[in-house]
């Protein structure tokens, strides 16, 4: 009866490297959180106060039973009820190019949270140019794995365009890592060159301008 | 990690229902109606063993017409367990085997606890309308009573389903300090215009029937019809048309054609007289009425402010549950109850769990609500031991 275990070396790359960036003990809200396997790790490894929100019923009740915080909901409203700095940080884990208003959830995203981890596929990959390029259709990789018209990505966003974003609306990245890897893997590298042109997937941590 | 008493047998429970007398005058209970109440009886059970830090105890609070009579038998011969027995019992989500479990019959009602239909002491008659109008929040004052005479001073978890989440809601806003945790399923913060509505036409079925008599029937045969019907539209509101659709459709009872006449020709007439008939025997109809009312009367959002609105209440996680076919308390209620506790700064779960049986479900054996009902009640008994290991 004894909540189940999970470890760091068996979750997602990408979750790895944003567990290692959250400090023990914080507060911590994490945005379709799914089966909770972020926020389970945070609360084993690091004492987190947790709480997930997510869409799916199923996926709510598997939380609860692996004795998470979950609200079920659209995290875009479910967000609003939250006091200004209510968490220490939130997380937006590969969702942000299925997000209908990016522009606004973002710094609502920082008015509750002191600081926000985005991650998000690369559009900008190479496999991803060169598909577009060679075949003239919309691309399909590892982690864009949907066609056109059964795909929940409605935006499309390179690391460049991201960062671009982000000086347009004055928000500054505290932290970022580019990295290789596959959709689900536990194995993965963080690149250094040509990210923008090399990287699956675009890991950032976000904090109000002063 | 475990208690040796966690291992133990799934037999059935035998449980006894009890009686707690307090409120003896000089020192009745004060109402919010500003009447004073005593002395005041209130029927409980108990299930499961308090250990020895007291910090095991789940208090169950009933719906409008339930009774202490949550689990377990009376006895050998006793044909039908409690109410919520496919939750509460050895092995079940409320696993009595590590809980000690505490439901008491509310105040006002007339399953063993004092209400209308109690003999008042002044007159050596049952009080009938002489009773005074009781609240929510008089249950919920009642019971603390009740808890303290039973040396409690944290309650683990506290449960309930409709009137019954009423009551854990009314419990977090007057006593937060003594509630670990809370489930309310399948409630709301106040009555919507449409509850209200369905009461107020249950209530007046009562009072139309000529042998109400103005609340003091207890010598005649009391109005039997009106609370028959009375219980015909709180079932309604029980169910769900989907649900209704599927468990009767228009099919007919025990006829192959159509009667031309009123005899009730459909399965869902039989089914409704069938639970009016079946009500009358065993509920008060002056206690529906007092009942409904304080359902109708309770409201958190009163005034300019939420109760919920408290920082005494951060220390309290909650466990909130809605049922997607609910029309009595719908998912938006839950969800504005989730609103307010996520402001307070709670450690809130809210789950709408997808059921076609109507406001009903929650009484209805359903694996996702025992599984999260009783993983979140592992999570909590953990974490209380825990801290107080610390």
């Amino acid at each position: 009866m004894n909540p189940e275990t999970t470890q760091l070396d068996k979750t997602r790359f990408d979750l790895q490297i944003i567990a290692s960036w959250i400090e023990p003990g914080s507060r911590v809200l994490d945005l379709g959180c799914g089966h909770g396997d972020l926020l389970l790790l945070l609360k084993q490894e690091k004492q987190i106060n947790g709480t997930g929100i997510e869409l799916s019923e199923e996926k709510v009740a598997r939380c609860i039973e692996r004795g998470l915080t979950v609200l079920q909901g659209d995290f875009s409203e479910e967000i609003l009820d939250y006091p200004a700095h209510r968490f220490d940080c939130v997380v937006l884990s590969q969702t942000l190019q299925q997000v209908m208003n990016p522009k606004k959830l973002i710094p609502e995203l920082l008015r509750i949270g002191k600081r926000v981890i985005v991650s998000f596929p690369n559009f900008g990959h190479w496999q991803v140019r060169l598909q577009v390029l060679l075949t003239g259709q919309a691309p399909v990789t590892g982690q864009l794995p949907y066609e056109w018209y059964d795909t929940p990505n409605i935006r499309v966003i390179s690391i460049k365009d991201f960062k671009q974003f982000l000086r347009m609306t004055g928000i500054k990245p505290v932290k970022e890592v580019a990295i290789n890897s596959h959709h689900h893997d536990e194995n993965g590298h963080i690149i250094k060159y040509l990210i923008n042109l090399r990287a699956t997937y675009g890991i950032m941590m976000l904090e109000r301008s002063a | 990690m475990e208690n040796a008493s966690d291992k133990t047998s799934t037999a059935p429970l035998r449980v006894k229902k009890q009686y707690f007398t307090f409120a003896e005058p000089p020192n009745e209970m004060p109402l919010d109606s500003g009447a004073r109440l005593g002395p005041i009886t209130l029927a409980y059970e108990t299930l499961g063993r308090l250990n020895a830090d007291k910090s095991n105890a789940v208090v169950i609070l009933h719906a409008c017409s339930g009774d202490s009579h949550v689990a377990g038998y009376y006895g050998d011969d006793d044909p039908r367990p409690g109410w919520w027995e496919n939750m509460v019992g050895p092995g079940k989500p409320v696993d009595t085997n590590r809980y000690f479990v505490i439901c008491s019959n509310i105040l006002g009602s007339c399953m063993g606890s004092t209400g209308p239909s109690s003999i008042n002491p002044k007159t050596g008659r049952p009080y009938g309308f002489d009773f005074p109008m009781v609240t929510i929040r008089d249950m919920v004052r009642a019971q603390k009573h009740l808890i303290d005479h039973l040396g409690i001073t944290k309650i683990m978890s506290m449960l309930g389903g409709s009137v019954g989440g009423m009551q854990v809601l009314r419990w977090c806003t007057d006593y937060p300090e003594m509630v670990i945790s809370a489930i309310p399923l399948a409630t709301t913060t106040r009555h919507s215009a449409q509850a209200i509505a369905f009461d107020e036409v249950a209530r007046q079925a009562i009072m139309a029937d000529p042998d109400w008599q103005g609340g003091n029937y207890y010598d005649g045969p009391g109005p039997r019809h009106g609370l028959a019907v009375a219980r015909m539209i709180g079932h309604i509101t029980y169910l769900s048309d989907e649900s209704m659709r599927n468990k009767f459709g228009r099919r007919l009872q025990n006829r192959s054609s159509l009667s031309f006449d009123f005899a009730g020709d459909f399965q869902v007439e039989s089914y409704l007289r069938y639970q009016g008939a079946k009500f009358v025997e065993r509920f008060d109809a002056n206690s529906l009425l007092y009942i409904t009312k304080a359902s109708d009367y309770f409201d958190l959002e009163h005034d300019d402010g939420s109760a919920l609105l408290d920082e005494r209440l951060t220390a309290t996680k909650f466990l909130v549950i809605s049922f997607s076919s609910d029309w009595l308390y719908p998912t938006y209620q839950s969800r504005a109850l989730v609103s307010k506790l996520k402001k307070n700064g709670c450690d809130v779960s809210f789950c709408e769990i997808d059921a076609q049986w109507g406001h009903d479900a929650f009484l209805l054996p359903n694996k996702q609500l025992d599984s999260i009902i009783s993983s979140f009640l592992n999570r909590i008994y953990h974490e209380s031991r825990n801290n107080a290991a610390r």
